[in-house]
């Protein structure tokens, strides 16, 4: 009740000076901070879909309280993902672990690039080749000077 | 009755479907006029049929028509009217039923366009279209059926998922079909001009505008599900990589390099067989994400119920369609040629550069989604690949993308001169690297990945600006006279290219400067996120039409001006009892106020999470400004003039280059 | 010319992959906890509060872990099967009453039978958590020597319990 004539006495007052700061929902903001940005890389369980941070899964708030705890209790964010794994295995982790399942997960793409630039160069060194090679037929040879020629007309 | 009714249509649209997609190509292939001009009336008969099917489903579900299956399932009587309508594809067999009738809309265009194409080739078009056609109209007949009845009929609904009770969703999925499934008129040109032989430059030319419009209406289906996901989902998260986002992206960034090569194709009959080559993956990829979301192989939030028999019967279909394009391909490609010749350095090699890094980029993508598939499949255990994945390996293919998209346009085809090009772009380089490494200063925090990120939204808007200028300097004429004698596909480009580095801006500074605020807020109390304060005036009750809310209202001053009164609300469904979030949103050009009610706590105090977004709307705003490129590119007046030479032998143009 | 066939190759490729993708459950997650010894617990007993259970009260014996809840749907649908097992007498039952409140949970047991040769009490879910719990129910089997050999993650039906629980509990018990 007490809380509550405060809040009416405080919009009364809000009007003319500024409001009350709201404090943070969280006790320890620098901590919460923390296990959001770990949160964020953790896989709900649940909801498979949703990161651990924006979860409302009963299991979810279960696992942000002990990711907590076990913040208060020092240990490091490398440590604490050890604890989960062992309990749910990689799926948590939504960014999987560099070892030798996901090798061709991490390093395919660039893998892929290397090969598809190397390609590129190969074709278009043969491509220049074969072309070279084949003289222009007639009717190709007209068709160039056509192309040529409606070139030159534009600017 | 009704339902009934439209059963019995996709009964006969399947039967016109089976002549529209047989005859023609067996015309097509023996010379036959006859059977090819079954084509068109089969293909605008399906169409109609496939419309009464679907204005029967829409009609139940209006109705509250509980006797059928689906209807119960997916509404409610509860459910206002216009969510009762987009609950026709809500659930799974409506959506297919929508694939269907958009597969038959742009089936309907093509007949109506496709007037200037020989015969032979437009037989071919419709012919391939109907045989896709033939596979969903099975696939809903056979194990997906809306029309299936439930006895005794349910005394009332289930009820639409509350997540898609917003106009958005009413919206989105539309649209982003529309797109999805445009694809497959570029992938049966593709087809027709590999069973007909003629992979030339009238081929490209002719796909050209239907695989733009195709990328326009991805592009903005993108869009919207995205702009959804930011402002439904209550986190203020826009992209999360899952597997059904990825499912639309895949088509439309290989959409995008098809758009890029067709250019190519078309202009200097080159890359003919890689073009033919995207046209096919793109649809492909579009068939490929309906099997990731129909089938249930992964998870999803879009947590879809899954039949196995559903998903054994789009795998068989998408076998038989992409296996037999493929085969195509390898058959009749070698013999396609390869057409004008061009130096290392030329448009033609930025363009194809370019091309293959939007495809890595795509590979990488599809590996990713994939990836926990395979590594089940393979019986090596269950993992996770999340956004820090994409982020990690998407941003540094795209990068060096971007950089070749502000050359490109000044290569010359052919030849272009190194030296010459860099001294052109110079300035332009120096004033992007110049602005990104200041700008970030201004906005109060420098980090590498901020400046990196602005420097290349400003190369690209830079080399733009330069462009336009040597292009309009160029030009003789009053400035509206130079403008408007630019083609309005050069203008779509430049509009397009201009999109990715709003979007670029948007992505970065948004992900850059940020603030979250995760508060609680009693009545009165505010909290202040430079250089606003937000302060909370209490939540009431309030009754929806199937929902209960809590309102609650904030205000946001700005230097003690009030700026925007805001109403965030947490909903309880009747229904399913589902509690909701809808973030209350105030936009602007520079920043998004975003305010989501969390839990109630006690004296009337709520927990709330107050967002300040700088530049986010920039994000969708690139998004616009692409899709208004590519429209500005199909109203190009040559893709009219051209067709009715089409039938003569194929002409090269060759436009001037700036 | 074969490099024209390459797309082709990768694309039956990813076929293969999907077809076994389909037969797969994507939701369930293996348990990293197969083989390795069950977590260790002290938790009060739901019947008895002044008595408390711990894992190595079992040791010598196979036995099924089986997490519940009165609030858990699914919960109902399996209880018969445990309801039947536990009149049978082949293998002991611990339940792991997860998150409950105690009055719902007595209530519970008398209303669908108890099957349990006891349940612990995991109040705030830690022990579920040491466990990997993530959906209830699920059903451990643990060995003689305190090792979980096998873990089921949803209701259990008839058919899995005669398929796929008890012909491990029998090879277990030799």
């Amino acid at each position: 009740m007490m809380r509550a004539c405060l809040g009416i006495f405080f919009l009364s007052l809000a009007a003319v000076a500024q409001a009350i700061e709201a404090p943070p929902t969280a006790q320890d903001p620098v901590l919460e901070a923390r296990l959001n940005n770990l949160a964020k890389e953790l896989r709900c369980l649940v909801c498979q879909n949703e990161t651990l941070a924006d979860s409302h899964a009963e299991l979810a708030l279960d696992l942000r309280r002990e990711i907590r705890d076990k913040m208060r209790q020092g240990m490091t964010d490398q440590q604490i993902t050890a604890y989960l794994t062992q309990r749910y295995g990689d799926f948590v982790l939504y960014r999987p672990p560099v070892k030798s399942t996901t090798w061709l997960l991490w390093f395919g793409p660039f893998l892929l690039l290397i090969a598809a630039v190397g390609g590129l160069t190969f074709f278009l060194k043969r491509r220049r080749r074969v072309l070279e090679d084949i003289p222009l037929s007639a009717e190709e040879t007209a068709h160039l000077n056509a192309l040529l020629h409606a070139e030159k007309k534009q600017p | 009755m009704i339902p009934e009714i439209g059963h019995f249509a996709l009964i006969l649209a399947l039967i016109l479907a089976l002549v529209q997609g047989i005859l023609p190509l067996i015309g097509a292939a023996t010379n036959q006029a006859n059977f090819m001009a079954v084509a068109r009336p089969a293909a605008q008969g399906q169409f109609v049929f496939v419309a009464i099917a679907f204005a029967c489903l829409a009609y139940a579900f209006l109705a509250n028509d509980f006797s059928v299956k689906y209807v119960a399932t997916n509404s409610n009587s509860l459910l206002p009217a216009q969510y009762r309508f987009s609950a026709v594809w809500g659930g799974h067999e409506g959506s297919i039923l929508l694939w269907t009738l958009t597969l038959s809309v742009w089936t309907l265009l093509v007949t109506l366009f496709s007037r200037h194409l020989p015969q032979a080739m437009a037989a071919r078009v419709l012919g391939v279209m109907g045989l896709i056609s033939i596979g969903f109209l099975l696939f809903t007949l056979m194990v997906s059926n809306p029309f299936e009845r439930l006895l005794p009929a349910a005394l009332e609904g289930r009820d639409l998922n509350p997540l898609l009770q917003d106009p958005g969703m009413v919206i989105h999925p539309p649209i982003l079909y529309i797109g999805y499934v445009g694809f497959s008129v570029a992938f049966a040109f593709a087809l027709a001009a590999l069973m007909g032989g003629r992979l030339d430059a009238a081929w490209a030319r002719w796909s050209r505008p239907w695989t733009t419009a195709a990328w326009v209406f991805l592009t903005l289906g993108i869009a919207l599900g995205s702009g959804w996901a930011y402002y439904e989902l209550g986190w203020g998260g826009w992209w999360f990589w899952d597997p059904v986002e990825n499912a639309s992206f895949l088509p439309w960034l290989v959409g995008t390099a098809l758009i890029h090569s067709l250019a190519v194709t078309e202009k200097r009959g080159t890359f003919k067989s890689w073009t033919v080559l995207l046209a096919i993956a793109a649809f492909s990829l579009s068939l490929l994400g309906t099997f990731l979301v129909r089938s249930g192989v992964l998870t999803s939030v879009h947590a879809f119920a899954t039949d196995p028999k559903r998903g054994v019967f789009i795998l068989i279909f998408l076998t038989i369609v992409i296996g037999a394009s493929l085969l195509l391909f390898a058959w009749r490609a070698p013999k396609v040629g390869l057409g004008g010749k061009f130096a290392l350095i030329s448009r033609e090699t930025f363009l194809l550069a370019n091309n293959v890094l939007l495809l890595v980029a795509t590979g990488a993508v599809l590996l990713g989604t994939l990836y926990p598939l395979f590594i089940d499949a393979l019986d090596l255990g269950k993992i996770s690949v999340g956004p820090p994945y994409f982020d990690a390996v998407f941003l540094p293919l795209m990068a060096p993308a971007i950089f070749l998209m502000g050359i490109g346009p000044f290569a010359r085809w052919k030849e272009q001169s190194l030296p010459e090009l860099a001294k052109r772009l110079k300035w332009a380089f120096g004033v992007a690297l110049l602005s990104a490494l200041l700008m970030p200063l201004t906005l109060g925090k420098w980090t590498p990945l901020i400046s990196f990120g602005l420097l290349l939204a400003f190369w690209v808007i830079a080399t733009g600006v330069y462009g336009v200028w040597s292009r309009l300097s160029q030009t003789p004429g009053t400035m509206m006279s130079r403008i408007a004698k630019q083609s309005p596909s050069w203008w779509g480009m430049q509009v397009a290219h201009l999109g990715i580095a709003i979007f670029i801006i948007g992505v970065t500074l948004v992900k850059g400067y940020e603030t979250e605020r995760d508060v609680r807020m009693a009545l009165g109390s505010a909290v202040a996120v430079h250089p606003y304060s937000f302060t909370f005036r209490g939540a009431k009750p309030q009754a929806g039409p199937n929902y209960q809310a809590w309102v609650g209202t904030v205000e946001v001053f700005k230097n003690d001006k009030l700026v925007a009164t805001l109403h965030p609300e947490k909903r309880n469904y009747f229904s399913t009892g589902m509690a909701m979030t809808e973030a209350a949103i105030d936009t602007g050009i520079t920043r998004d106020l975003y305010v989501a009610l969390g839990e109630p706590l006690e004296n009337g105090a709520w927990s709330v999470r107050v967002y300040h977004k700088p530049f986010v709307d920039w994000i969708w705003g690139g998004c616009v400004l692409m899709a208004l490129g590519g429209l500005l590119a199909i109203s190009d007046r040559r893709y009219r003039l051209h067709q009715r030479s089409a039938n003569a032998s194929p002409t090269l143009t060759v436009e001037s280059q700036a | 010319m074969l490099r024209f066939l390459a797309p082709f190759a990768v694309f039956v490729a990813l076929i293969v992959f999907f077809a076994i993708g389909l037969k797969r459950d994507p939701r369930e997650i293996p348990s990293p906890l197969i083989n390795q010894q069950a977590p260790a617990f002290k938790l009060q007993q739901l019947q008895a509060p002044s008595k408390q259970f711990s894992p190595s009260d079992m040791l010598g014996q196979v036995w099924l872990f089986n997490v519940w809840a009165s609030w858990c749907v699914s919960c109902r649908e399996e209880h018969p099967v445990f309801v039947e097992l536990s009149k049978s007498k082949l293998v002991p039952i611990v339940g792991l009453n997860y998150k409950d409140k105690s009055a719902d949970a007595l209530q519970w047991l008398i209303q669908f039978g108890n099957p349990y040769v006891l349940s612990a009490m995991d109040l705030d879910g830690r022990v579920g958590i040491d466990y990997g719990v993530y959906g209830v129910p699920e059903t451990y089997v643990i060995d003689k020597q305190g090792v979980i050999r096998m873990k089921h993650i949803g209701p259990v039906t008839p058919e899995i319990l005669q398929n796929k629980i008890l012909p491990r509990v029998r090879e277990l018990s030799k």
